[in-house]
């Protein structure tokens, strides 16, 4: 189960793979080739590395709590004005809603909390499943007017 | 001054300079050897003006916001200095969404820095 290219605008990408920031680097890596290869902005570029990033560490240590046992599905659509992250853990999940908010006074000088506020930020929509051990992420490229 | 692995530090009179080996600030091995680097130059070198050039870092995550949250507090329980140097844009946005751009003492590039101590 792996890409299968459907036409040259289009790539899909189904993967399972275990708790290991070495295989979560793969599946990254290979995004970022995509984005590069379609030309997408350097800052739209970003965005999507950091916000993957994020959710891929939540899915690794928050979720699977680094048990390399437990797996993460990684599914990614990329067309040519927006790509769509799904990540899923097999962690019991959490309420995004009850995350204290980093920026908000003595929390500004707590270590932990920012990573689903960078995600929120840096892509176009981010909807947690009803578990809470799942996430879609979308962005629209940046010349497509966001 | 004892030999590091991640990070160059040089000294530009009583302010430690530290320049990042690496380009991307997001495995956990890195983020944690970084840390207990940079946590080392506040606790056992005892450095009380620490700047931070980040002109060699194109990506950082949130742990590794953690570990400057961290070397901060450290930095202040001890009454020293630390700031910010050389940020590129994409991360200072970083900085900016999560409003740590309140708490750390960021400028522009090294000169500003040293000028500001």
């Amino acid at each position: 189960m792996n890409e299968a290219a459907q036409e040259p605008c289009h790539w899909h990408y189904d993967r399972v793979i275990g708790s290991d920031p070495a295989l979560s680097r793969q599946v990254l890596d290979e995004m970022l080739t995509q984005l590069e290869a379609r030309h997408w902005h350097q800052r739209d570029i970003f965005a999507i590395h950091l916000a993957a990033e994020e959710a891929l560490v939540n899915a690794i240590h928050h979720g699977n709590g680094s048990d390399a046992r437990k797996n993460i599905h990684v599914v990614c659509s990329l067309d040519g004005h927006r790509i769509r992250i799904e990540i899923s853990d097999e962690g019991p999940g959490f309420n995004p809603s009850t995350l204290p908010d980093p920026t908000n006074g003595e929390h500004l000088q707590i270590p932990g909390g920012r990573g689903v506020m960078l995600m929120r930020a840096f892509m176009s929509r981010v909807e947690f499943n009803a578990l809470g051990n799942g996430v879609v992420m979308e962005k629209v490229r940046k010349n497509d007017g966001r | 001054m004892p030999a590091y692995q991640r990070l160059e530090v040089t000294e530009v009179g009583d302010v430690a300079v530290v320049r990042f080996r690496s380009r991307r600030i997001v495995d956990d091995v890195d983020i944690q050897e970084i840390g207990t680097e940079m946590f080392s130059l506040v606790e056992s070198d005892k450095r009380m003006k620490l700047l931070l050039n980040f002109s060699t870092v194109d990506f950082l995550g949130s742990a590794a916001l953690g570990k400057l949250i961290t070397l901060e507090k450290k930095m202040k329980a001890q009454g020293g200095k630390l700031k910010l140097s050389n940020i590129k844009p994409e991360i200072y946005e970083v900085f900016a969404i999560t409003k740590l751009n309140r708490l750390f003492d960021i400028k522009e590039d090294e000169a500003d820095a040293l000028a500001a101590f």
